[in-house]
C-alpha cells in the first residue's frame, strides 16, 4: 500500500513539475516580450545576437539547402519519369520546400544549431552567476540578455528557411536540368504555374515565424530554468535540442492541416 | 559585424523575393485588374478556379469561380479578363483544352466575327465542354466492338 502511495506522489510530484515548468516559460515570455521597448532604445544588442543565431547559421542552411533540393530532384526524377511528367519537377521540389521542407528543415537545424548554443550561453551566465551579478547592478537580465536573443531567433528564422527555399530550388534545378536533362523553361514555368504566392509561399513564411517563436522560446528557457550546474547546462542542451524538434514536428502537422487540409 | 549583419539579412530578402518573383505565380498574369465574363459548360471536367484564360495561346485571364446552376444542370465559370483585352467579340467560342495529355486545364477562347464586343457581366453563348478520357476511351471501345462484330458476321 505504501509503496503505491508513494510512486502516487512521485507522479504527481512530476506532473505539478511539469505545470510549475510550463507556468515558468510564460511568465518568462511575458517578461521577454516586455523587453521589447527597452531593446529599441538598444539596437546594438539585438545586432550582436542577430549575427551569432543568424550569420552564423547561414552555412550550414546553405549547404543543407542545396543538398535538400538536389536529393528532391533526383528522387522526383526518378519517380516523375516513370508516369513520364518529368515536365513537373519543378513544381514537387519548390512546393515540398516552400511548404514544408524550407520551415521544418530549416527549423530542425536552427535547434541544433543555434537554439543549443544560446542555451549553453544562458545556462552558463547562470552557472556562473553572471544573470545574479547583472541584477546586482540593477540591470534587469531578462531585458538585457533574453530579449535581443528571443528576438534574433525570431527573426532570423524566416530569412533562414527562405534562403534555404532559394537555395533548395537551384538545388534541384541544378540536378534536374543540369544533369537529368529536364527542359530549362518547362521546370521554371510549371513552377509560377502552380505555386501560389498566398497559398504557398505566405503559408511557409507563417510556419517559420512560428517555428522560430518557438525554438527560440525553448532554448532560451531551458537556459535560464536549468539547475546551475554543469550537469544541468548539458541536460538543459539537450532538452532544448529534444524540445524544440519535438514542437517544431509537432506544430507543423497542426499548421500543415490549418493551412492546407480544407 | 555589421556587415555581416546586413548581408545577411540582404540574402534573406533576397531569397523571399526570388520565392515570390520566381517561383510562385505573382509575375504570370496580372491578377486584380480586370473585368468578369461568364460561360456556361455542360462539363467542366479538371477545370480548377485559377486555370488560365487564353486565347491563340496567350494568357488573358484566369478562371475566378466555377459553380453548379441547378436550374438548368450547368456548371458556370467565371472568368476575370485582364482590362488590357477588351477588343474580344461577343461571339467568342470557349472551350476546355488539357495541357498536355496529364496536365492542367484550361479555357481556350477562339474569336468570333461580331461587331460588338465582350463586356463585363457577358455570358459566352459558345462553349464545348472538357473532352473526358474516360469516355472517348469509351466510345473508342464500343465502336471496336461494334466493328468486330460486324466482321465476324462477315466471315460466316
Amino acid at each position: 500500500m505504501k509503496a503505491v502511495l508513494d510512486w502516487l506522489a512521485i507522479l504527481g510530484r512530476a506532473g505539478f513539475d511539469a505545470l510549475a515548468r510550463l507556468g515558468r516559460g510564460h511568465v518568462l515570455l511575458f517578461g521577454i516580450l516586455a523587453g521589447l521597448g527597452p531593446l529599441a532604445r538598444r539596437p546594438r544588442l539585438l545586432l550582436v545576437q542577430l549575427h551569432s543565431v543568424g550569420v552564423l547559421s547561414v552555412l550550414i542552411i546553405a549547404v543543407s539547402g542545396i543538398f535538400v533540393g538536389m536529393v528532391l530532384g533526383l528522387q522526383g526524377h526518378y519517380i516523375l519519369s516513370r508516369f513520364g511528367a518529368e515536365a513537373t519537377l519543378g513544381v514537387m521540389v519548390a512546393a515540398s520546400l516552400v511548404r514544408e521542407l524550407g520551415p521544418v528543415v530549416t527549423a530542425l537545424l536552427f535547434a541544433g544549431r543555434a537554439g543549443s548554443a544560446l542555451t549553453a550561453e544562458i545556462g552558463l551566465m547562470k552557472a556562473t552567476e553572471q544573470l545574479s551579478g547583472l541584477e546586482m547592478m540593477a540591470v534587469n537580465p531578462v531585458y538585457r540578455v533574453l530579449t535581443p536573443r528571443f528576438v534574433a531567433g525570431f527573426l532570423s528564422m524566416p530569412l533562414l528557411a527562405a534562403i534555404f527555399s532559394a537555395l533548395g530550388v537551384y538545388g534541384g534545378w541544378f540536378v534536374g536540368v543540369g544533369l537529368l536533362g529536364v527542359d530549362d523553361g518547362t521546370y521554371w514555368s510549371q513552377m509560377q504555374a502552380k505555386i501560389d504566392l498566398e497559398e504557398d509561399i505566405y503559408n511557409g513564411v507563417i510556419k517559420s515565424l512560428v517555428f522560430g517563436f518557438v525554438c527560440a522560446w525553448i532554448a532560451i528557457f531551458q537556459g535560464y530554468d536549468c539547475l546551475p550546474t554543469s550537469e544541468g547546462v548539458s541536460r538543459a542542451t539537450t532538452k532544448t535540442v529534444v524540445h524544440s524538434a519535438l514542437a517544431v514536428l509537432g506544430l507543423d502537422f497542426v499548421l500543415t492541416a490549418l493551412m492546407f487540409g480544407k | 559585424m555589421e556587415i555581416l549583419v546586413g548581408a545577411f539579412m540582404a540574402a534573406g530578402f533576397v531569397a523571399l523575393f526570388f520565392l515570390a518573383m520566381r517561383v510562385s505565380n505573382l509575375g504570370a498574369v496580372a491578377v486584380g485588374d480586370g473585368y468578369t465574363i461568364t460561360a456556361r459548360f455542360q462539363n467542366v471536367g479538371g477545370l480548377k478556379v485559377r486555370a488560365p484564360v487564353s486565347m491563340g495561346g496567350v494568357p488573358l485571364g484566369k478562371v475566378i469561380g466555377i459553380h453548379f446552376d441547378p436550374q438548368t444542370f450547368d456548371a458556370v465559370v467565371t472568368m476575370e479578363i485582364d482590362r488590357k483585352f477588351n477588343q474580344i467579340p461577343d461571339d467568342t467560342y470557349a472551350k476546355i483544352f488539357t495541357a498536355g495529355l496529364l496536365g492542367e486545364q484550361y479555357v481556350g477562347l477562339e474569336p468570333g466575327g461580331s461587331e460588338r464586343n465582350l463586356e463585363a457581366g457577358s455570358e459566352l453563348k459558345l462553349t464545348q465542354s472538357a473532352l473526358v478520357l474516360e469516355e472517348i476511351i469509351g466510345q473508342f471501345l464500343f465502336s471496336k466492338a461494334q466493328e468486330g462484330g460486324k466482321s465476324r458476321e462477315g466471315e460466316k
